[in-house]
């Protein structure tokens, strides 16, 4: 334990773990990364990074819109994120192409409406970082207050993308397949499309509307290059999440030290940071697939090319 | 019912009888009707667009008909046959092409196949693990169980889907064009896989293509499909220039060039597409009556 002490002393400012809304900020920003990490697999999974995007555009809205109500904006983000998923589910964004046109537009206004919202607030309260928090986050001045809520509704999110994952995934192979096992295919798009909403409100809180997809697809998308299997993938997307999000924040603790001293960098450019370098690593490795494929097959069928069941049944038949 | 029960007596699997099929105002199917014995192979042949696909939906119940019935394992299939379907059939879907970045193993696809349907996550166990390795091997597929998924070739992913398809051990299994998009040594691979199950596990296969010839030598009966309504028989009943050409509603020729299949449309006739060119008193061979 000394030895992580001593090693913590050199990448961290000494009172890191004494401070507050660093301890807050740990405890919000793992149980973000964790949900983000799991529902990003399936949001990847069904091509729906539109889908999350346009989720968080809206959610924009609602964050600016709490704002100049004076609630906390993670309600502003959870009804209309919420909300736009009910209505994305109505205008039958679950089909393949989804309905891009028809979103588009209506992410335009809803993003125009918090543009206004941003102006109207920052004249009447004269706090100029209020928009930078609803757009870039906000993990350190996250109010206590608002934890335990922040906590459950990332764990009920968690939990419902994993009681759905087999019918989830049995719908992104074939949802014709799915349907003829009795999966209420519609019903299951529009819960995982809910749970993505809960997701992206929390992401929010942690790292700014504008940003939280990238908490949601990027690691994600980085576990799906290097883990195999469901499961697998879910749990390294949450642990590359947890990790981004903790070093984003000891970082973020440290910049209050850097040039410009006496201000601190934001902490999301941090987190987004990490977790685009983890995806750029991905690429580093030897290009996997052909890879594992020729494996597969030369363990059966050293000829190679055909797969080694084509010969033995043409040879069975 | 006790006329369904008789009819599961007399060892139909499946039986549909005067299908019918209106998608808004257009009549997909007409007086579809054909049975399914246990471990029979039966060929679903016809050109692209000639409705194979909804015959098989229609089975699946994916797709209601519009009048007509069908009747699986004695039992008709109403609103309550969903689940049914489940356990009884298994479905190989067409153009199914699973992406690089889906987080499937091929081991993964096949447990699907066990369980797919249901909340939860699964509980690893030997047994398991062995049902998939044993079904991926009935396939010829137990080469690349570890493989992702979406890296394999076509010829490969259709194999891994019949081991999904398989592995809850239904009675029926249905394909979508499975041979489309694939070279002929692949396509003779899978052919050779099906009437083996068919021959030694007495499942009944239901294969849907537009190209006969590869499964030839494996059919005991075709349901050839044009224009919405069935010829049903043996490749000597159906493949016949009279019975095709009352099919389509034009003139066709049957050819058969060194023991394939060839038809040829003619000059003269109506519009084949139209489900209407057909008319008169259905011949034995076609709809309701054969079986």
């Amino acid at each position: 334990m000394s030895g992580v002490g001593h090693l913590l002393r050199y990448i961290a400012e000494p009172g890191l773990l004494s401070s507050g809304p660093v301890r807050i900020a740990a405890l919000v920003g793992a149980v973000v990364a964790i949900t983000s990490g799991a529902v990003g697999v399936f949001t990847v999974t069904r091509g729906q990074s539109f889908a999350g995007h346009s989720l968080a555009d809206v959610a924009t809205t609602g964050g600016s819109g709490a704002f100049l109500i004076g609630l906390n904006q993670f309600w502003g983000f959870l009804v209309f994120g919420v909300g736009a998923a009910a209505f994305m589910e109505i205008i039958g964004v679950q089909r393949r192409r989804g309905r891009d046109v028809a979103t588009g537009v209506i992410l335009g206004a809803a993003l125009g409406a918090a543009a206004l919202f941003l102006y109207l607030g920052s004249e009447t309260t004269s706090t100029t970082g209020a928009s930078f928090t609803i757009l870039f986050g906000s993990i350190f001045v996250i109010a206590s207050s608002t934890v335990p809520v922040l906590v459950a509704s990332g764990l009920i999110a968690l939990i419902v993308v994993v009681a759905l994952s087999r019918v989830l995934l049995l719908s992104s192979l074939s949802p014709d397949i799915a349907a003829a096992r009795g999966v209420p295919v519609r019903l299951v798009g529009a819960v995982y499309l809910i749970a993505l909403a809960v997701s992206v409100s929390l992401s929010a809180v942690a790292i700014g509307a504008v940003l939280s997809t990238a908490l949601l697809i990027g690691p994600a998308a980085t576990a799906l290059r290097v883990a195999r299997g469901p499961g697998r993938a879910m749990a390294t997307s949450a642990v590359i999440g947890v990790i981004a999000t903790w070093l984003g924040i000891v970082l973020a603790y440290d910049s209050y030290y850097w040039p410009p001293r006496g201000h601190g960098w934001p902490v999301s450019f941090f987190i987004v940071a990490f977790v685009f370098v983890f995806y750029l690593l991905t690429y580093l490795r030897r290009p996997s697939r052909p890879g594992r494929g020729q494996v597969a097959q030369t363990a059966a069928d050293p000829a190679g090319q055909a797969g080694p069941g084509e010969r033995a049944c043409s040879a069975a038949s | 019912m006790t006329e369904n029960a008789s009819r599961a007596g007399s060892g139909e699997l499946l039986r549909l009888d005067g299908i019918d099929v209106r998608l808004s105002g257009r009549e997909i199917l007409r007086d579809v009707g054909f049975a399914i014995r246990p471990g029979e192979f039966t060929g679903l042949i016809g050109p692209n667009g000639a409705g194979k696909t909804t015959i098989l939906r229609v089975i699946l119940g994916l797709q209601a008909p519009s009048s007509g019935t069908v009747i699986l394992a004695g039992e008709p299939r109403g609103k309550s046959g969903r689940s049914r379907a489940g356990s009884l059939v298994g479905y190989v879907p067409q153009k199914l092409l699973i992406e690089p970045d889906m987080p499937l193993r091929v081991r993964d696809v096949v447990a699907l196949g066990i369980d797919g349907n249901r909340l939860g996550i699964p509980f690893p166990s030997r047994a398991r693990r062995e049902l998939v390795t044993s079904t991926l091997r009935a396939v010829g597929a137990d080469g690349y169980a570890d493989a992702r998924v979406g890296e394999l070739s076509g010829g490969e992913q259709q194999r891994v889907l019949i081991a999904h398809a398989l592995i809850s051990q239904p009675k029926l299994l249905l394909l979508d064009e499975p041979l489309a998009n694939l070279d002929i040594r692949s396509a003779q691979g899978i052919v050779a896989v099906l009437a083996k199950l068919a021959r030694e596990q007495q499942i009944a296969v239901l294969i849907s293509a537009h190209d006969m010839n590869p499964l030839a030598p494996v059919m005991d009966r075709i349901v050839y499909v044009a224009a919405g309504r069935a010829a049903v028989g043996s490749s000597e009943e159906v493949l016949r220039t009279d019975v095709l050409s009352k099919l389509y509603g034009q003139h066709v020729d049957v050819l058969r060039v060194h023991g394939r299949v060839v038809i040829v449309a003619g000059e003269d006739g109506a519009d084949p597409a139209s489900p209407g060119a057909l008319t008169g008193q259905p011949d034995p061979v076609f709809g309701s009556g054969a079986a």
